[in-house]
C-alpha cells in the first residue's frame, strides 16, 4: 500500500531543506576523517546505527500515532548538542511546511500550531508519512535512508567524490539499512503501549561534538 | 504578479498573499544574477533610497560565507535585525528555486520580528545565467548583469535575462574600459525580452539606483492596490 507516496516522500528532491545540510560530513571532511569512498562508508555506517536508528524509531512512533509532543521531548533528550537540536527543529519546520502543502492534514496543522518554530524533524517525518497514508515502517525507511543519503550527497560536493562511488556506498549499506529499519519499527510501534522508554537512545558523541564545532565556523558550505 | 491563493491553518504554507492573521504580507522581490554583477550593491543602494519611505528587510543567500549580509551590516543600510542570511549548502539556485523552504522561513521570521513590512528584498547567492527565483518565494524578480561580464550576455539569453521582471545592466561606468557596446547590449536585450523593462545603471555615477527604485515603487503600488 502507498508505495508511490513513499517514493514521493523519500525523493531527495522533496523540498524540505535537506540539501543545505551535510549531516556532519562537512566537519568530518575538514577534520580529515572522510577522504574518500571507504571513509564515507564508515561514516555513514556509524551515523546509520546511531542518529539514524534513533530518528527512524521516532519517525515510526509518530507514524504509528504516538503523541508528537512526547516524541519531541524524547528527541531532545537524545540530542545533547544544542546545535543539532536547532538543526533538527529547523529541518522539522521546513518539512512541516512542505508536508502541509503536499498532504494537507489536521494533524500536521495541529503540529504547526504547537511547534511554530518546528518540532524535531523525525517526528514531523512520521506525521508526514501518516498524512501520506504511509505506515511506521515506511517512515522509518525515510528517516534511516536520509541519515546516510544526506552525507553521501554532501561529500560528492565537498570532495568532488565520484558520484557513482557515493551511490555505490549507499547501495552497499542497504542491507544494514533494512535491519536498522526493522529494529526502529519494532521500537517505534511499541511506544503507544509501552511508553517512550522503548525508543533507542544510541548516540554518536563525535557527531555531537563535531556539530558544535561546525556551527561556530565563519565559512562553511553546509548549514550543518 | 500576485499570488493570491491561501491556505487555512495556523501558519502560512507557501507563497500566500496573506499572513496567518489575515494581513497582507510584504511584497517580496528577488535579485539574481552572476557573482560580482552588483546585486549586493544594488540591494544596499535600494535600502538607502527606500528606507525612509518604506518598512524594509533583506534576506541574503550566501554561497559559503555570510559576506553579503556582513557587507550590508557594515554599511549600516538597515538595522541588523532587518537583515537575515540563509545558508544554501553549496547550491544557491536550489535555495531560491527548487527548495525554497529556508528562504520562506527567513522572510516570515523577519515579518514576525520587525514587521509589518512593506518590502523584503531577497538576494540570491551569485550563480549562473539559468538561476531564477521560484514564484513561490518572490512576487517579482530582478536579474542583475554587468557590462564587464561581456557585452554578449544579453544576446546569449537564458531564463534570467529573458524572463526576469526587470533586467538591470550594471556598471555602465566601466563600459569604456572593457570595450562593451551599450547600444548593442540594449538591442540584444530588447530582442530577448520584448516589452519587459531593462535598466542600464551605474552605482558609481549619474542617478545611481534611481530607475530601479522607481520600478520597485511601481511594483509595490500594484501589490498594495
Ligand atoms: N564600477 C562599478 N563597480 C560596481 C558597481 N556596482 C557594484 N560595483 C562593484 O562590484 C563589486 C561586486 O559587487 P557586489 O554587489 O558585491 O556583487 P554581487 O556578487 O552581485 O552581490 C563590488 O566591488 C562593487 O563595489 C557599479 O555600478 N560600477
Ligand atoms: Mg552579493
Amino acid at each position: 500500500m502507498g508505495r508511490a507516496a513513499l517514493l514521493v516522500l523519500a525523493d531527495g528532491r522533496f523540498p524540505a531543506g535537506g540539501h543545505a545540510h551535510s549531516g556532519g560530513a562537512e566537519e568530518a571532511v575538514k577534520a580529515g576523517r572522510i577522504t574518500g569512498a571507504a571513509d564515507l562508508e564508515a561514516f555513514c555506517r556509524g551515523r546509520l546505527h546511531t542518529a539514524g536508528l534513533v530518528a527512524a524509531a521516532l519517525a515510526a512512533a509518530a507514524a504509528a500515532g504516538a503523541d508528537p509532543a512526547g516524541l519531541d521531548a524524547a528527541a531532545d533528550a537524545r540530542t545533547p548538542s544544542p546545535a543539532l537540536r536547532l538543526t533538527a527543529r529547523r529541518l522539522g519546520r521546513q518539512l512541516t511546511r512542505a508536508a502541509r502543502a503536499t498532504w494537507p492534514s489536521p494533524e500536521l496543522d495541529a503540529l504547526a500550531g504547537t511547534f511554530p518554530k518546528g518540532a524535531h524533524q523525525p517526528v514531523v517525518l512520521g506525521l508526514t508519512a501518516r498524512a501520506a497514508g504511509l505506515g511506521p515502517e515506511d517512515a522509518a525507511y525515510c528517516a534511516a535512508y536520509e541519515s546516510v543519503s544526506g552525507p553521501a550527497t554532501a561529500v560528492v560536493r565537498l570532495l568532488g567524490l565520484d558520484p557513482f562511488e557515493a551511490t555505490a556506498v549507499l547501495a552497499r549499506l542497504a542491507p544494514e539499512l533494512d535491519r536498522v529499519v526493522d529494529r526502529a519499527t519494532v521500537a517505534g510501534t511499541a511506544v503507544r503501549t509501552a511508553g517512550l522508554d522503548t525508543l533507542p537512545a544510541a548516540s554518536a558523541p563525535l557527531l555531537e561534538i563535531g556539530a558544535e564545532a561546525h556551527a561556530a565556523w565563519p565559512v562553511r558550505l553546509f548549514a550543518s | 504578479m500576485h499570488l493570491d491563493h491561501s491556505h487555512p491553518g495556523p501558519a502560512a504554507v507557501s507563497a500566500d498573499a496573506r499572513r496567518p492573521d489575515g494581513a497582507r504580507r510584504a511584497l517580496r522581490i528577488g535579485l539574481g544574477g552572476p557573482v560580482g554583477s552588483g546585486k549586493t550593491a544594488t540591494v544596499a543602494a535600494l535600502c538607502r533610497a527606500l528606507r525612509d519611505e518604506l518598512s524594509l528587510a533583506v534576506v541574503t543567500n550566501d554561497i559559503y560565507t555570510r559576506e553579503d549580509a556582513e557587507f550590508l551590516l557594515r554599511e549600516a543600510v538597515l538595522p541588523p535585525e532587518r537583515i537575515t542570511a540563509v545558508e544554501t549548502g553549496a547550491c544557491p539556485h536550489t535555495a531560491i528555486r527548487d527548495d525554497i523552504s529556508a528562504n520562506l522561513e527567513a522572510v516570515e521570521d523577519l515579518e514576525d520580528a520587525v514587521g509589518p513590512l512593506d518590502l523584503v528584498l531577497v538576494e540570491s547567492g551569485g550563480d549562473n545565467l539559468t538561476a531564477t527565483f521560484s514564484k513561490g518565494l518572490v512576487d517579482a524578480q530582478i536579474f542583475v548583469i554587468d557590462v564587464a561580464g561581456g557585452d554578449d550576455i544579453p544576446r546569449k539569453g537564458g531564463p534570467g535575462v529573458t524572463t526576469a521582471d526587470l533586467l538591470v545592466v550594471n556598471k555602465t561606468d566601466l563600459a569604456p574600459y572593457v570595450g562593451s557596446d551599450l547600444a548593442r547590449m540594449a538591442a540584444d536585450a530588447k530582442a530577448q525580452r520584448a516589452e519587459l523593462p531593462v535598466v542600464f545603471q551605474s552605482l558609481r555615477a549619474g542617478s545611481g539606483v534611481a530607475d530601479v527604485a522607481a520600478w520597485v515603487r511601481a511594483q509595490l503600488g500594484a501589490w498594495t492596490a
